[in-house]
């Protein structure tokens, strides 16, 4: 490698219009670029609306609007951003077709879970929360990447409902808890301990929760530390040269195969590590709720699916924006229905039903309209592969 | 065109860079279909591969010889990709030997002298083994650059456990980095180096593919139809490139329809048709073949090609180009 440095000489680079295409290249990167910052921007703007005016103000509106800022830092909302950012590896990066995400985060919530009860310390409950997606990722992966993509779609589907309904049998009662699950104070515990937020609440404008308490303060700080801790990590990962190997497999694998690359393993090596990011998930899921095989089903599926749709597949940043605007979203939509239209109408529970709707419109829209989501690139979904 | 051109690490200085010495290699070669050649990179015997119950391929007995250009013709239907296919692991012959049971006259075959029955396609191109598509696979969403540096060998960086490290693997990078721009340049790409392969046209990308496999210093390079939708201008300077990989050491062997191309580079030539070998020889021997040009070039080949004259006329239309929207 290294005499083809030093005995080359410089190739031709005195090819006319190249200076010009850079220009070209750079300045469509710096518009991108600023489209993704003016997007995060009013993001953040609007939320910083919303708070000023729940503070400040008394009414309806400001509380619907102290609702929604609730529900962005909510800890669930964290839990499936890092669920959402190891789809992301899966899917935006690797093109791995998995539509059982909430799978591995029962799966890892499952192992922290039953774990704790079995009186194993905290650390060691959430690497075996971790290992049991990891070898479930492991057991799915052999027998499906070999194959066509489709195929890893529909065994992932089938196999999170599996785990699903292992968990609610009666039979299984004394471990999984059966459909009645595992309630929260069972293995909170150890976790709620470690916290050095003291007692008490805190106030921070629109919010005001325990310092730590069961949904507190303290599990707020440790999931948005976790995501940005996934963010970083993600973000070194697709960096790199194996990065470059997850999108190239996107792309073509036979190809891949052609350049001496062994495709089976980088795949196997991103399934694993985006269903333990699952997994993490999961597991500060159920954290400040309790275990149940049914939370985590289909529906959980699809809204991570959504939220990695709507914030920008195949982007560092896009799975968590994507996320927190999925359930903040809803919130205002809700909150503004059942505000706006009298309850002969539509009542309470029909308002939250009609949020559901209006979200499925603004996705149908969001895929027709801007297929690559909010941070995403345009031209990295424009060629058909 | 840069005559600086990259010599890949395992370049050895190849004695059939002479023409004379290929001359006289290709004399010593009896001109019939599986024959013996005096140092063969890849032997290959008994490959069947059945469709159903049609016989894609039947290859009883073939030699590659080392350091030279070897071209693979042959109708439409003959066989030449399948059997591409099959010696670089991408497809299985059916008279394979499985893990229990081998069959009579089982199929084998193997490079440098290392069998390659149940090897994978890509230990095949790690072996030195190197192959382009007839469909060009270019990976569309990523950058021209980027498409190079997957071609690049043994990278640290595409390793799980140290990827995160950058210094670890930021060296070997700015090294293929450089190695991928020269390339470029070769095949007039380098200014596209940052554009999406996929806003590339059909021709660019099969140059961009043939770059890319160079960049995994191949001993042996298969292409797979690498002339096709390429215009004539860089028609002419592929040829060369081809040739100049050929004198710096490494095999080549190609598919090709286009008689012009097979006639001009090619030391060997090995027919094809209804999946067997029916001839092989040097170009002008097995063109006046009888049975090649019953099953193939057709009885009015001489016409209108083959003929040295034309071989300036960069212009004159070719029959297997496939026409490019782009």
């Amino acid at each position: 490698m290294t005499n083809v440095t030093e005995n080359a000489t410089e190739p031709d680079f005195q090819d006319d219009g190249l200076e010009a295409d850079h220009t070209e290249i750079a300045e469509e990167r710096a518009r991108r670029q600023r489209r993704a910052l003016i997007a995060t921007a009013a993001v953040v703007i609007g939320f910083a609306v919303m708070w000023i005016v729940a503070t400040t103000m008394s009414g309806t509106i400001p509380s619907i609007f102290a609702s929604v800022l609730r529900s962005a830092i909510e800890p669930q909302t964290a839990a499936v951003a890092i669920a959402v950012i190891g789809l992301n590896i899966h899917f935006g990066f690797t093109g791995l077709l998995n539509i059982g995400q909430a799978g591995f985060m029962l799966l890892g919530a499952y192992g922290f879970a039953i774990a704790i009860t079995r009186d194993v310390p905290l650390l060691f409950a959430v690497l075996i929360g971790l290992a049991a997606a990891s070898a479930f990722a492991l057991l799915l992966g052999l027998p499906t990447l070999k194959l066509r993509g489709d195929y890893l779609a529909i065994v992932t589907i089938s196999a999170a409902e599996i785990i699903r309904y292992v968990g609610r049998l009666s039979q299984l009662t004394p471990v999984t808890g059966g459909s009645q699950g595992l309630p929260g104070s069972q293995y909170r515990d150890p976790f709620v301990n470690l916290s050095f937020f003291g007692d008490g609440t805190t106030t921070i404008g629109p919010f005001s929760y325990q310092n730590t308490g069961v949904n507190g303060w303290w599990i707020r700080f440790v999931a948005w530390l976790l995501v940005g801790i996934c963010c970083v990590l993600v973000y070194f990962l697709v960096r790199s040269p194996w990065g470059r190997l997850l999108r190239g497999i996107r792309e073509d694998e036979e190809a891949m195969r052609s350049l001496g690359k062994n495709v089976f393993a980088v795949k196997m090596q991103a399934l694993v590590i985006g269903g333990a990011l699952g997994a993490l998930g999961g597991i500060m899921y159920v954290l400040p709720s309790s275990v149940q095989a049914d939370s985590m089903g289909r529906t959980l599926t699809f809204f991570i699916w959504t939220a990695l749709l709507l914030g920008g597949a195949a982007t560092i940043f896009g799975p968590v924006l994507g996320t927190i605007l999925f359930f903040s979203v809803r919130i205002l939509i809700r909150g503004i229905t059942g505000a706006v239209v009298p309850p002969e109408i539509l009542n309470t529970q029909q308002s939250d039903q009609f949020s559901w709707v209006v979200v499925g419109v603004i996705l149908m829209l969001l895929v027709i309209f801007r297929p690559q989501g909010i941070l995403g690139n345009k031209r990295e979904l424009q060629f058909n592969a | 065109m840069p005559e600086s051109i990259t010599r890949s690490p395992n370049a050895v200085d190849n004695p059939y860079a002479d023409p004379a010495a290929r001359r006289a290699l290709t004399d010593g070669i009896a001109a019939e279909p599986g024959v013996a050649k005096p140092d063969p990179i890849l032997v290959v015997d008994n490959i069947v591969r059945k469709f159903g119950g049609m016989t894609a391929v039947d290859v009883d007995h073939l030699e590659v010889q080392k350091g030279i250009i070897t071209a693979l013709i042959g109708p439409n239907g003959a066989g030449k990709t399948t059997f591409f296919n099959l010696i670089t692991g991408f497809d299985r012959p059916t008279s394979a030997p499985t893990r229990f049971k081998r069959p009579e006259n089982a199929a084998t075959w193997s490079f440098e002298g290392s069998e390659l029955g149940s090897t994978s396609a890509s230990n095949v191109a790690r072996a030195g083994m190197v192959r382009t598509f007839q469909l060009t696979k270019s990976l569309n969403r990523m950058t021209v650059m980027e498409n190079m540096m997957l071609g690049a060998r043994e990278q640290s960086g595409e390793n799980l456990l140290t990827c995160w490290l950058r210094p670890t693997w930021a060296k070997e990078e700015r090294e293929a980095e450089a190695k991928a721009k020269e390339l470029l340049a070769r095949f007039k790409l380098l200014r596209k180096k940052d554009d999406y392969a996929g806003s590339l046209s059909g021709g660019q990308r099969k140059l961009l593919e043939m770059a890319r496999a160079l960049m995994t210093d191949p001993t042996m390079i298969m292409l797979d139809e690498p002339m096709a939708g390429v215009n004539p201008a860089l028609t002419q300077s592929l040829l060369g490139h081809i040739q100049s990989l050929r004198d710096e050491g490494t095999t080549v062997l190609f598919v090709e329809h286009d008689m012009h191309m097979v006639r001009h580079i090619s030391d060997w030539v090995v027919v094809m048709a209804e999946g067997r070998v029916i001839a092989e020889g040097r170009a002008e021997v097995v063109m006046s073949d009888p049975a090649v040009i019953d099953a193939y070039l057709g009885a009015h080949h001489d016409t209108d090609l083959g003929d040295e004259t034309l071989q300036e006329d960069t212009v004159a239309p070719q029959p297997t180009s496939e026409e490019n929207p782009t």
